[in-house]
């Protein structure tokens, strides 16, 4: 099927969203939509998936004007979507989700069309699985998945409702390397079957890697349309206007340590932690690798105080903090600074000033001027679009990125971060680590976690791998390379979880 | 949100209010038409009854104050993001608490110390019992609408057993309730003539000002705002979220506390305790809220027409033989309709899904 976007307009309020978009997507072709954020990928690819009305404008699919009002429509013409943040139901199994959306079972006799075929939906389940080299269990529920198992699970269910235009909406943001390879031969079988697969992302390399052609958007309207092989030095100037260095490696004199793990274990029921022992010293940065879900966020929320360890003990700055209330690893100068940046990080309908406020905490009532002026100088400080009263959620992600920063004490010990940067732009990547290493300049120890492996070899001074929640030996950021974090994250092993007893 | 946001969003809510008492009045002429009543002589007659003489006002303004502390309090829980259905069983427990104080002081005491601590036990009782409701959901995991409906039958029984038990009229033991409190420990009325003014009015307009104070301006109220836009992000922020849970069910069943005090020993009210002395204030409040959300003034002047509805309904009996329960009717389509239309407004508006 061939798609045609023809002059998309959609506006939010004042903010011109999509002015004008024009694109053709040819059958059997994987199209990459590239830009910084808030450029409009998002925007476009909901209206194609019916999601937005746009304002103004055509869609054709293979030459026919169509209609697309609801996201039901656009499955009915062949459109599916997969979201950054997958749509799914938790408290639901895995075949409930697969079943979502699905017709019942095919006009038959009488009572059997308003029954869900179970039997057939598991048959396809297995199969579908099977042949992109998932593990899923149909029984489990949702819940218990990482957001890459998700993902995987929505895709399925989208190939088996029949989509023949796939959205992949920034896919790879949570998903390891061998799953992403995975991911790509997958896309590719699907434009050799003839379908058109969308990928919005803003990793050039992955553009590169996977797609026929690109559009590339700037602020709204189409910047350029490039045909593969692309240059990247090209895309790079159509996103910005210019190429961005990378900063140079800093020396950081690293102090006494500030985190200190001693054999400690986390009960879970998916990923046990079993004793990891660690000291993280003043300025140092250490990152965490493995599959979503093998750990990570556990770990950091461990030394967060969220989750009291089953075993061994926590030290912060010198202060043993084992079994202590969360409050008082916050009063120690932890700061967790987690991935929901909506509802878990940030809370939405409050503004900027009021996250200040609450913040600052200084007594019965509140300074609104005060915290009003505080919080406009520290937005211009973070340099982010936006006002003092601007509500959380009207940010972009990079902006909310860029808030929660500006919203950490002057002086904290331990920085535990989750996915900084996952679905920003290279531009706001960068302010985003520029910041953070301003912060171990004057002593922050930083422990984040990264589905980007040059992230992670790029800023952080030592890696752990997780796998199953076992936990690799720390190695040097300097020496270790890709090709050895994707083999300790996959467990030197063909990738399939093993169950303890 | 920006100044034309706001103006803009002002704007919208008054043209839905508008809207909304135009299309109730139209429904509740077609339920009266039904009734074979004359829709216009029947709003004639609930308005003479609200507003005809400065007596008639007097009742109107005693049937405001505790729709209007209920409301105070349920501010705080809409702020935290709950719904305190329990609130009907903290109105009775002010109730029960404020008269069990005044028989234990009665006679002897003078009688200013009796009031004014009769209103402090009220505060108690009715905190103390939306403290329970706040504990059920904080620790026990106990959905707050399932615990307070199971709170408010455990209170009205209470009012029936105290009513027929120990402390049952001398002689009779009948439900209509204890023994009338003598009327100087009735709270006093002002006279702005040609009106009178229940002196529990004032009361209930100082608090709901005091509640919209504390949370524009405190800390408090800007954690149960945090707590009730997203409790797992203020957590992580460094809320204490079960803490503010628990004050804002003790905050809102000490106001409603206090509105069962009102009803004991307000000025016009019958100066005893009697069973279900809540009589359906704290429900018409939950509508109230419901309606205003976090504005104050709208939860003053929504509270304020129900009170005069109500009110004025009484008239229907009286003079064209129909139930006053025609007020009851009003105002739930009123409310049906106010969610209707924002519901549609939120369908209609771009970026309102």
């Amino acid at each position: 099927m061939r798609v045609e976007l023809r002059d998309i307009h959609k506006s939010f309020g004042p903010v011109h969203a999509n002015d004008g978009i024009s694109l053709t997507a040819e059958a059997g072709s994987i199209h990459g939509l590239l830009g910084e954020n808030g450029a409009g990928k998002s925007t476009l690819m909901k209206i194609l998936s019916g999601f937005t009305a746009p304002d103004r404008g055509q869609i054709l699919l293979d030459g026919a004007p169509v209609r697309i009002a609801s996201p039901a429509e656009a499955l009915r013409h062949g459109i599916g979507m997969l979201h950054q943040d997958p749509l799914d139901f938790p408290t639901l199994s895995l075949l409930d989700n697969f079943l979502m959306g699905r017709p019942g079972a095919r006009r038959g006799h009488g009572l059997a069309g308003l029954l869900p075929d179970r039997r057939g939906a598991r048959e396809a389940l297995r199969a579908l699985a099977a042949q992109f080299a998932f593990s899923l269990d149909p029984d489990a529920p949702c819940a218990g998945l990482s957001v890459g198992e998700r993902q995987q699970l929505e895709i399925l269910r989208l190939l088996w409702l029949g989509v023949r235009v796939l959205i992949l909406d920034e896919p790879t943001t949570a998903i390891s390397e061998p799953q992403r390879v995975k991911l790509f031969a997958a896309l590719r079988t699907m434009a050799g079957q003839g379908k058109v697969v969308f990928f919005v992302s803003h990793k050039l390399q992955e553009v590169l890697a996977l797609c026929d052609a690109v559009t590339v958007l700037r602020a709204g309207r189409v910047a350029g349309d490039v045909a593969a092989p692309c240059d990247p030095g090209r895309l790079v100037a159509l996103m910005f206007g210019r190429d961005l260095p990378h900063p140079p490696r800093t020396g950081i004199t690293l102090g006494p340590p500030v985190l200190e793990l001693a054999a400690l274990s986390v009960d879970d029921a998916r990923s046990p932690i079993a004793n990891v022992s660690l000291r993280v010293r003043a300025g140092e940065a250490v990152g965490l690798a493995g599959l979503e879900g093998s750990g990570q966020r556990l770990f950091l929320q461990m030394c967060a105080g969220l989750i009291p360890p089953a075993g061994g003990r926590v030290s912060i700055a010198g202060r043993d903090l084992t079994g202590r209330p969360y409050r008082e690893f916050l009063a120690s100068g932890v700061a967790y600074v987690p991935a929901g940046r909506l509802g878990e990080a940030l809370i939405p309908g409050l503004t900027v000033a009021e996250h200040l406020a609450l913040a600052e905490r200084p007594g019965v009532f509140v300074d609104w001027h005060a915290a009003s002026r505080a919080a406009a100088q520290r937005i211009r400080a973070f340099d982010v679009r936006g006002t003092a009263r601007t509500p959380v959620q009207e940010l972009s992600g990079g902006n909310q990125q860029r808030v929660l920063l500006a919203l950490l004490p002057r002086q904290i010990a331990v920085l535990l971060m989750e996915h900084p940067t996952r679905g920003l732009d290279v531009e706001s990547a960068q302010s985003i680590w520029s910041h953070v290493l301003e912060r171990r300049r004057r002593g922050t120890a930083v422990v984040f976690s990264s589905a980007d492996l040059d992230e992670l070899l790029e800023r952080s001074d030592r890696i752990l791998v997780f796998f199953n929640g076992r936990v690799s030996a720390p190695l040097d950021a300097r020496r270790a390379t890709v090709e050895q974090l994707g083999r300790l994250m996959a467990g030197d092993a063909p990738v399939g979880r093993e169950r303890r007893p | 949100m920006n100044t034309t946001g706001a103006t803009m969003g002002i704007l919208r809510s008054i043209a839905a209010g508008v809207v909304g008492l135009v299309l109730t009045a139209a429904c509740g002429a077609g339920i009266l038409s039904v009734l074979g009543a004359s829709p216009l002589e029947a709003y004639r007659w609930i308005a003479a009854g609200a507003f005809g003489t400065p007596e008639q006002v007097s009742y109107v303004l005693t049937a405001w104050t505790p729709l209007l502390l209920c409301a105070a309090g349920l501010l705080l829980t809409f702020a935290a993001g709950v719904w305190n259905i329990g609130i009907e069983g903290q109105v009775i427990f002010g109730a029960v608490f404020a008269t069990g104080l005044l028989r234990a002081m009665e006679p002897g005491a003078p009688a200013w110390a009796g009031v004014i601590l009769a209103g402090l036990a009220a505060i108690l009782g009715g905190g103390m019992w939306g403290g329970v409701a706040g504990a059920l959901r904080a620790y026990g995991n106990v959905n707050e609408i399932f615990g307070g409906l199971g709170l408010n039958f455990i209170a009205g029984s209470l009012t029936v057993y105290l009513v027929l038990g120990p402390w049952a009229r001398p002689g009779i033991a009948s439900t209509s309730g204890t023994l009338p409190f003598p009327d100087r420990l009735w709270l006093p009325t002002f006279a702005v003539p040609p009106l009178v003014i229940p002196g529990e009015t004032l009361l209930g307009l100082a608090a709901i000002g005091l509640v919209a104070g504390a949370l524009r301006g405190t800390q408090f109220g800007l954690r149960l705002k945090a707590i009730g836009k997203s409790s797992r992000a203020a957590y992580i922020r460094g809320v204490p979220v079960t803490r503010g849970l628990l004050w804002a069910f003790a905050g809102c069943g000490g106001l409603a506390g206090l509105a069962g005090f009102v009803l004991v020993i307000g000025a016009y009210s019958r100066h005893q305790l009697f069973p279900l002395i809540s009589g359906g204030y704290g429900f018409l409040a939950i509508l109230v809220v419901l309606l205003a959300g976090s504005n104050a003034l709208a939860g003053i002047l929504i509270s304020a027409f129900f009170a005069a509805v109500s009110t004025g309904s009484l008239q229907l009996p009286l003079q064209m033989h129909l139930d006053s329960a025609v007020s009851g009717i009003l105002e739930g389509t009123l409310v049906l309709l106010a969610l209707l239309m924002r519901g549609v407004q939120a369908r209609l508006v771009p970026g309102g899904r």
